[in-house]
């Protein structure tokens, strides 16, 4: 089994950053090229960059961002948010994100799923499900519908998708803890991997989900805490797991 | 001429490859072209896309041949991933497809319980963690590496091909290119 992966979310409107990092020694926080270098060094396995407004006027702006972000990044780096199409897919895949993540279009018209996964491989395809009450929602969790989660999944891993990005959207925001037993339960009915989204309030919040799962999206944690990422990867190495060992450049 | 070809088959990304290139001094050239194949310093064989698609396309192109020739001369090359798988006998990837056989074995469908295998794992014997994205992986007696029990990395010649990203791979990843780049 591969390492279980830290996965900092940068939430990206207009070309920005929202939802400020506080942090000192940046010259910018609301800059996402600069952001997805410092998590980058600070220890980040992957990171996903989710376009939260997504408006088509934003496409271009999005773009360039992706392409600046490909740039200066050396870990794997996922796009989401405005994906519903074939086209819009590639474009963001062949700007030089490696994955791209989508849950309403997916919802919609899952031979989406397929569609990309033929072009690009599984590895490139993160269906994301906002889940709530055991069904998936949309619109940024506002809207519930009439899919239930764990067969939503399922069809999704056997359409092609590579991994589940799996939001709770009652714990997130919440900082006490991932649903440990959605999580769980959706990770036993697919073969495909799984990210925990949502309510990381603490290392051991986190570590609680890694043994569980395979990957772990954090946001708060690590935006607001002065200690950041390396701090973070710390406890959770003080917790006993295992991490990837990283390794300056000589 | 620049130092590197990165060979195209059609398949998009070749960004984080030539990227990655850049950060380790080398300039870069994407083309499926035999002739620039044949001049180029150093070949890299990447990885992203379909296996039946990407074989095509190298035929098609007369990129096959090229890299044919640059083996048996004993020229440097690197396979990325699929760029690796590609260059073995054959491949289970769309049911079925012949590779270029610069080295001896075959692809297989990956199977751990978690596929694709995704995420950091550690290396042996080198003892670094690389970033893997795949569903399947060489049965190889070309390798020279492997992780999780997985062959991870194959030699043969002058060939040399890694299951990994190098260029996602972090400080690991560039120092692995530098050294299979600097080969003579």
């Amino acid at each position: 089994m591969p390492l279980p992966r830290l996965i900092p979310c940068l939430d990206v409107a207009h070309g920005r950053v929202m939802k400020g990092v506080s942090f000192v020694g940046l010259r910018d926080v609301g800059d996402p090229v600069e952001l997805a270098t410092f998590y980058s060094a600070g220890g980040a396995d992957e990171l996903v960059l989710l376009d939260i407004a997504a408006t088509p006027d934003d496409t271009e702006t999005m773009t360039s961002v992706v392409v600046q972000v490909a740039e200066v990044l050396d870990i794997p780096f996922t796009v989401g948010g405005g994906v519903r199409s074939v086209d819009d897919a590639s474009r963001i895949i062949e700007s030089g994100a490696d994955r791209v993540s989508f849950n309403s279009a997916a919802l919609a018209n899952p031979s989406l799923i397929t569609a990309i996964a033929n072009r690009y491989g599984s590895q490139a395809v993160v269906v994301a499900i906002d889940a709530g009450g055991g069904v998936v929602h949309t619109h940024g969790g506002r809207v519930a519908t009439t899919s239930k989660v764990l067969p939503w999944a399922m069809e999704a891993a056997e359409r092609g998708a590579g991994e589940i990005l799996l939001t709770s959207i009652f714990h997130d925001g919440q900082r006490r803890g991932f649903d440990l037993e959605l999580t769980g339960e959706v990770r036993s009915v697919v073969s495909i991997p799984v990210i925990a989204s949502g309510g990381a309030g603490n290392a051991q919040h986190v570590a609680d989900a890694l043994r569980i799962t395979d990957a772990a999206l954090i946001a708060s944690i690590v935006h607001e805490n002065p200690a950041g990422l390396p701090g973070l990867r710390r406890e959770l190495e003080e917790l006993g797991i295992q991490l990837r060992p990283l390794k300056e450049r000589v | 001429m620049s130092d590197v070809v990165v060979v195209d088959y059609g398949a998009g990304n070749t960004h984080s490859v030539r990227a990655a290139l850049s950060r380790v001094g080398r300039t870069s050239v994407v083309s499926s072209d035999p002739e620039t194949i044949l001049a180029a310093e150093r070949v890299v064989l990447p990885g992203v896309g379909s296996a039946r698609s990407a074989m095509h396309h190298l035929l098609e192109t007369g990129a096959a041949s090229a890299l044919h020739e640059r083996f048996a001369k004993g020229d440097p090359i690197l396979g990325v991933c699929l760029g690796m798988q590609l260059a073995l006998e054959t491949t289970e990837e769309d049911g079925g497809v012949f590779g270029l056989g610069l080295l001896q074995g075959h692809v297989k469908r990956l199977t751990s319980s978690r596929v694709p295998r995704l995420g950091w794992a550690i290396v042996e014997p080198w003892g670094d963690a690389y970033y893997f994205a795949h569903s399947y992986g060489a049965d190889s007696s070309d390798t020279v590496a492997t992780s999780d029990g997985i062959s991870v990395a194959v030699q043969s010649g002058s060939f040399f091909g890694v299951q990994f990203h190098p260029e996602k791979s972090g400080a690991a990843g560039l120092e692995i290119l530098e050294q299979c780049l600097s080969l003579v």
